[in-house]
């Protein structure tokens, strides 16, 4: 039996996905009041229907997160989360944007964000690719996503020492996005299961946690958290 | 042993100086003056990319272009070409019967920013191809620590040395099917990038087509690590995939691509298992393309460098303890899984660096000389699919 020492932090495919669908069932489950993220199926040929085969590829994907920081005014006006819960910092958007209040503020229009996790081949670890925009559509440049997201800043980025964002194209919708590069990813997912000296877990367990895991540690340079409920549902 | 390492230089050295013609048209929108500028005539080394050649492109336009900022892209009829693709994979992916020269438009407004990544000029594209060649460390080493680590000065040298010069070509009588091409001093500098380049430490998998020469075998039989496997490799393979509904017996028949919808691009390592046998170009592409081979392929091909019964012995997934073992080699095992699209496709075309090489070439051959100064293999294959 595979011993975890001997595990190098990284996941097949096919535990992504199977990681990714129980991910998204859990914390739609678990967490109504949130917006949901959502497993996107995709043919691994575009010009292929994906019905047309077995294995299905896929990302998983959270859009139309609301990025901008409110102002004073606006925080007791939209507060909607429980005291007694963790909350998360992305607020949806549809739910109390009070155009008064927006008059009443500096006028800063509103920029949202789109995130996908998409799994990478390469690194053999969840990606997070992501996608800024106004509320008129235009798509928001990198500096600009930094000010509302300043842990994704190139300036900071790099004294976490395992990632950096870079421009690519989206593997699936072929369209520039932005990447969270991935090059340190299985050294910190390693790390978080055998770093300590609490008991080493089971391999099937470590595969299980997998996907919250990351997104525990790389939610948190976007500014999406996870709510408590998901990681003490276990 | 000598000789073979000798051969190894010249295919390198003639996939480094490799070149298209082009024939670069000026927009219409950008034309202020009549009568337009002739087209430039630039010979662009395949291992290229397109921006690098905007110094050359510039001041032969430059007199008619309109006032304004400049934001240069390329087309090829109607089809915005990526920037960070090199110039030889655009050519054989998208002129199936290969046009001598090339012609494609230069833009120098209306950047299609929705479909193609901002290109800055000679630094975006130096970028990419940094960060291309972090993923292929990454996937023959486990590691990008050595392109991480490159001093400054190695990595000018590196970038340097892959970038050519090119003098443009002038023809100054252009007869109607008739052109002629004088191949100027190609300053690209094979021998600068191999010294830089060996310094990464990217280490080649063994050359199966110089052990299958040679009168002593080399390949153990299933060497294995600690961990109970056979020794792998992975090797950086781009995939690019045109499919095509419509059947054809000529390339010259084949419809246009009209959009990048048509085309797949597949981003993935071949993982090579050594179990005796010569990987072939076959292997590879049961590997990377298992959608398009049936089960029965395996079974009685002899192409096929894996026996069915070895298929058969390969450890059911049910089996829990060997789960992420099994899952390592997924490319592999999960081709029995994935669904066959039908009898009807077909792989109709696979080219490499301008070559159509046949199925049966060992793998490690091509990785060997085939490979783009990023150190991946860049693969054109024209597939028929049912309607």
């Amino acid at each position: 039996m595979m011993d975890v020492c001997n595990w190098d932090g990284t996941v097949s495919a096919k535990d992504f996905r199977i990681g990714a669908l129980s991910f998204a069932q859990k914390w739609e489950s678990l967490n109504s009041a949130f917006p949901p993220w959502s497993w996107v199926p995709c043919p691994k040929h575009s010009w292929l229907a994906s019905h047309e085969l077995l294995q299905e590829e896929g990302y998983l994907s959270l859009e139309n997160i609301c990025i901008s920081r409110p102002n004073e005014e606006d925080i007791d006006q939209n507060s909607q989360t429980d005291p007694g819960e963790e909350e998360t910092s992305c607020s949806e958007k549809e739910d109390d944007i009070d155009d008064a209040t927006l008059v009443q503020s500096n006028h800063h229009e509103l920029h949202y964000c789109d995130f996908h996790v998409v799994y990478s081949y390469t690194f053999r670890v969840p990606v997070l690719y992501l996608r800024a925009y106004c509320s008129d559509g235009r798509p928001l440049l990198l500096d600009e996503i930094e000010k509302e997201l300043p842990a994704c800043s190139s300036k900071e980025l790099p004294e976490t020492k395992w990632a950096f964002i870079t421009q690519e194209e989206h593997p699936y919708l072929k369209r520039p996005w932005y990447k969270l590069h991935p090059c340190g990813t299985s050294e910190f997912m390693k790390l978080l299961f055998l770093g300590g000296d609490t008991a080493q877990p089971k391999l099937e367990v470590v595969l299980e946690l997998y996907l919250l895991s990351w997104f525990s540690a790389v939610g948190q340079v976007v500014g999406l958290t996870i709510p408590c409920k998901m990681l003490n549902d276990r | 042993m000598r000789k073979a390492l000798q051969k190894r230089m010249e295919a390198q050295k003639y996939v480094w100086e490799g070149a298209i013609p082009l024939q670069i048209h000026l927009h219409e929108s950008q034309v202020t003056t009549l009568p337009p500028p002739p087209p430039a005539l630039i010979l662009a080394p395949r291992i290229g990319y397109l921006p690098l050649l905007v110094p050359l492109i510039k001041p032969h336009f430059r007199s008619t272009l309109p006032p304004g900022v400049d934001t240069i892209w390329f087309e090829y009829r109607g089809l915005p070409l990526k920037w960070y693709i090199p110039t030889g994979v655009l050519f054989d992916l998208l002129c199936a019967e290969p046009e001598r020269p090339w012609n494609i438009t230069v833009h120098f407004r209306g950047y299609p920013g929705n479909v193609l990544i901002p290109c800055d000029g000679e630094d975006s594209v130096k970028w990419s191809f940094i960060n291309s060649l972090k993923e292929a460390a990454y996937i023959i080493n486990g590691n990008c620590k050595n392109v991480m680590n490159m001093s400054q000065s190695d990595q000018l040298e590196l970038w340097h040395s892959v970038m050519n010069e090119h003098v443009q070509v002038d023809c100054p009588a252009i007869e109607k099917c008739l052109f002629k091409f004088f191949r100027l001093v190609l300053a690209g500098n094979l021998e600068a990038y191999l010294r830089v380049s060996s310094k990464l430490k990217l280490a080649t998998i063994e050359d199966e087509y110089t052990s299958l020469c040679s009168s002593k075998s080399q390949q153990g039989s299933g060497e294995t690590d600690f961990t109970g496997q056979v020794k792998t490799g992975r090797v950086p393979v781009r995939l690019y995939v045109w499919g095509l509904s419509e059947d054809f017996d000529d390339l010259e028949d084949i419809s246009q691509v009209d959009s990048w919808e048509k085309i797949s691009y597949v981003n993935r390592p071949v993982e090579i298992h050594k179990e005796g046998k010569c990987f072939t170009l076959h292997d590879a592409m049961k590997n990377l393309l298992p959608e398009f081979f049936s089960d029965e392929s395996l079974s009685d091909s002899k192409l096929a460098g894996v026996d069915f019964e070895d298929v058969q012995k390969i450890p059911s997934e049910d089996v829990s303890s060997n789960k992420v073992v099994e899952d390592r080699g997924q490319n592999a095992y999960e081709h029995r899984e994935a669904c066959y699209i039908s009898s009807s496709a077909e792989i109709k075309l696979i080219r490499i660096q301008g070559i159509e090489p046949k199925l049966e070439i060992p793998f490690s051959w091509l990785v060997n000389n085939l490979l783009n100064p990023d150190h991946f293999l860049h693969i054109c294959v024209c597939v028929k699919v049912p309607q």
